[in-house]
């Protein structure tokens, strides 16, 4: 039986390129980057090139680049960096109810710390409204922290808006990245974003490796301390294996950008279609088009969950209920009780799927077939 | 080419190399997924788990998942200090460590933290006597390296650890990146214990904190609750089955590449130790057999280092992470070797791979280079 991975939110599998640039630089450098001899300036090197490529990738210049261990450090670096760094100037944070734990279990840790943190709530599509930014802006208010896509959903924010707003408005703003970004095209400066997380393993990179954009001037508090790694601004060896890695999965994505963007939204239609022309009942979580490309989150009344997980894995098709990192337990996604409410039946019958590399057309259709079989099965009908 | 600047950091071995492409290669799921890929990640993870508490004789829920040696000693400092604050607010540490536990402690510092730095004989070795003399009945955390990076000295681990027993709430972090395969260390005396593969021949971005059972710390990162909540973000599945392998390895092969170290070190001392201008700072007895830290007077350290360079042999000035900002070694001074003495110092570091013959080779280029610089300069 061949197995479907429709579970790329969650993690994606290496690119086949990134693995061989992995497995060159593990055979041919092993130099620490602060070595000062050829071996340290050849690791240097690598890291100094991959860097320049990250930063190009959003528009960004390579000093403004902090490499973290993934996308859960960068989210909790721009957090609690802004947060120390900022705490005489006002401990006000903005972000929404919606957000990864990354983002929001770091916020519940400054809140225990004295910081005062207003969760913006979500309209049926997952979406945060302008205007209640707006309102929630006060002059102490240091941060901002909105994703630009939700990883369960897939609904975009209005990064761009919120950025413009916030040019009158002294407070940072980060955005989480961490699934947008290689399949939307993202400029800093554009945004007007001052932070911004991403993650390698989300773009067929390594897992454990990611960045935290800067913007030139904003101050963080380090969390790590140690050497003087990353310009003092994040402290320990580099994983230079990873970053090379991480490069060249940068590259590949950049490429295969907008053919993919396309592959998985015609993903998402024939999934829906095919659903329908078999006259299964389900609805969309959130929007079709104002979504991220590779996330369909679907709620199939008068079924479970856990049932359905279990049968789509049995027909070798591995999909989630949502955020893989509710590690181990399915709990009701708090991304759907904020769209609606915690009695609705949907927090039991929502099933994610999310494209990625080596999906086809005919996996799609197969998925379909398989969900449709399943649904009818548990619904008796 | 001859690679002296192991402490640095090592070369992966070849299996290390090839189970991190198998893995990433084969098995690429979340270990948090609930579905089978998913699963089989999780599985190759709880057996990393299992090896590497197998290795170390300790449990493998004792064991969380890092980024490296870095995060691992901030992980456990500020972890300890921040969970048992209310206890008392006075924690020990030494002159001598690695930068990634003084910073944290200067940053406790800050926090409020009443910090005793412990003072180094000339040997670059604590007192117990002075701990014993620190230690008050506000003291909740004891923080020393097992070796130290610059000079290779061993700190009396045990017997800090036996003083401590007599203090059950002051918890025991032992750095002991640098130990790792050198100096046995025996874990039922710690509580905490910080590990970094890149120095045993795994791959760099990888490590673990050693958490005995029953002990509490704070999270420095949180999120989707990975490693027991003591350390959330996806894990690095590929690197950390790595890492079990370089410590299997490394482990196994310890008695037998430790006698060739320390052969090899015998020899590199025996050899320089004969050149007028070179002072070995390195203790004779109670150091690591993989380090040896010399100054040769009148001459510049990176210039040296990159004589020695030009013949194909790779040494450091002090440690790596340092040595980007030209500071004298703090270990030295410490040490009470003065400054001029200590602007010269080298570092040359061991692995299973050097050989005699290298030991052999750097000595003679060693004594060529004192005296082609002697010439140049006179
Ligand atoms: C939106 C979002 N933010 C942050 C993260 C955390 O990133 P990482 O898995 O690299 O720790 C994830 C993925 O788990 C995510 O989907
Ligand atoms: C004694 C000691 N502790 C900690 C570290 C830091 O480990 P890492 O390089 O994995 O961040 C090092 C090496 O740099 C070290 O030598």
């Amino acid at each position: 039986m061949e197995r479907i991975y429709v579970d790329h939110a969650a993690t994606a599998p290496m690119h086949p390129k990134v693995i061989e640039t992995m497995t060159k630089v593990m055979a041919e450098q092993f130099g620490n980057p602060s070595s000062i001899h050829a071996f340290g300036r050849e690791a240097r090197h690598l890291v100094d090139e991959a860097r320049a490529q990250l930063a190009k990738s959003i528009g960004a210049s390579p000093n403004e680049i902090i490499i973290t261990s993934g996308g859960t450090e960068a989210d909790n670096y721009a957090l609690t960096g802004v947060a120390e760094a900022n705490k005489e100037k006002g401990k006000h944070i903005i972000t929404t109810v919606i957000e990864h734990h990354a983002v929001l279990h770091t916020c519940q840790q400054l809140e225990k710390r004295g910081f005062e943190v207003t969760y913006l709530p979500v309209d049926e599509q997952g979406k945060v409204s302008i205007s209640d930014v707006q309102k929630a802006l006060r002059d102490d208010t240091i941060l901002v922290s909105i994703m630009y896509g939700n990883n369960e959903v897939g609904s975009l924010q209005p990064i761009q808006e919120i950025g413009e707003m916030l040019r009158e408005h002294p407070a940072v703003f980060h955005t989480d990245a961490v699934q947008a970004y290689g399949l939307m095209n993202i400029d800093v400066k554009e945004l007007n974003v001052d932070l911004l997380s991403v993650s390698a393993h989300k773009i067929n990179g390594p897992k454990g490796i990611g960045f935290l954009y800067v913007k030139k001037d904003v101050k963080l508090a380090p969390i790590l301390f140690g050497g003087e790694q990353e310009r003092k601004r994040r402290a320990g060896t580099e994983s230079v294996v990873s970053i090379a890695g991480f490069q060249e999965a940068v590259k590949v994505a950049q490429e295969e950008r907008e053919e993919k963007v396309k592959q998985y939204r015609e993903f998402k239609e024939i999934l829906v279609n095919d659903l329908k022309e078999a006259q299964i009942d389900f609805s969309i979580n959130g929007s079709l088009e104002n979504s991220l490309p590779h996330v369909l989150n679907l709620s199939f009344p008068g079924t479970d969950v856990e049932a359905m997980l279990v049968n789509l894995d049995l027909a070798g098709i591995a999909a989630s209920s949502g955020s893989a990192c509710t590690a181990g337990s399915i709990d009701p996604s708090h991304v759907l009780v904020a769209m609606f409410g915690e009695k609705s039946e949907k927090l039991r019958n929502s099933i994610r799927f999310s494209f990625g590399l080596y999906n086809t057309t005919k996996q799609i259709h197969r998925v379909a077939e398989s969900v449709a079989a399943i649904v009818k099965r548990i619904t008796n009908r | 080419m001859i690679y002296f600047d192991n402490s640095a950091t090592t070369k992966p071995y070849k299996e290390v190399v090839d189970s991190f492409v198998k893995v990433s290669t084969d098995f690429f799921g979340n270990p948090s997924s609930l579905h089978r890929i998913g699963g089989e990640a999780d599985k190759l993870l709880i057996k990393a788990r299992k090896q590497i508490a197998d290795l170390l004789h300790i449990k493998a829920n004792e064991i969380i998942f890092t980024s490296g040696g870095t995060e691992s000693n901030n992980l456990a400092v500020k972890g300890a200090a921040l969970m048992y604050k209310n206890r008392g607010k006075h924690i020990i540490t030494t002159e001598i460590e690695h930068a990634s536990v003084r910073e944290t402690f200067e940053q406790l510092e800050e926090l409020g933290f009443d910090v005793t730095y412990l003072p180094v004989d000339e040997e670059g070795r604590i007192n117990v006597a002075d701990m014993e003399k620190a230690i008050s009945q506000h003291t909740i955390l004891v923080s020393v390296m097992h070796v130290n990076n610059e000079v290779g000295t061993i700190q009396p681990i045990e017997e800090i650890g036996r003083l401590l027993k007599n203090y059950p709430k002051i918890l025991f972090h032992v750095d002991h990146v640098q130990g790792v395969g050198k100096v046995p260390l025996d874990l039922n005396l710690v509580d905490l214990c910080s590990f970094s593969a890149h120095k045993f021949h795994g791959l760099k971005g990888t490590g673990f904190l050693y958490i005995r059972e029953g002990i509490q710390i704070s999270p420095l990162l949180t999120g989707g609750g990975q490693e027991r909540k003591y350390r959330s973000g996806t894990e690095n599945v590929a690197g950390f089955v790595a890492l079990a392998k370089a410590l299997r390895m490394t482990l196994e092969n310890e008695k037998k590449s430790l006698q060739n170290i320390v052969k090899t070190k015998e020899t590199v001392i025996k050899g320089i130790q004969e050149i007028e201008e070179i002072t070995i700072h390195t203790p004779a007895q109670g150091s690591a057999p993989h380090i040896i830290n010399f100054s040769i007077k009148g001459f510049k350290a990176e210039v040296f280092l990159h004589a020695l360079e030009e013949k194909g042999i790779y040494v450091s000035t002090t440690s790596a992470c340092s040595s980007k900002k030209h500071a004298t070694s703090s270990t030295l001074l410490s040490m009470g070797v003065p400054e001029d003495i200590a602007k010269s110092a080298l570092r040359i570091s061991l692995s299973y791979e050097n050989t005699m013959e290298e030991a052999l080779f750097v000595v003679k280029t060693i004594k060529e280079t004192v005296n082609k610089l002697k010439e140049v300069m006179n």
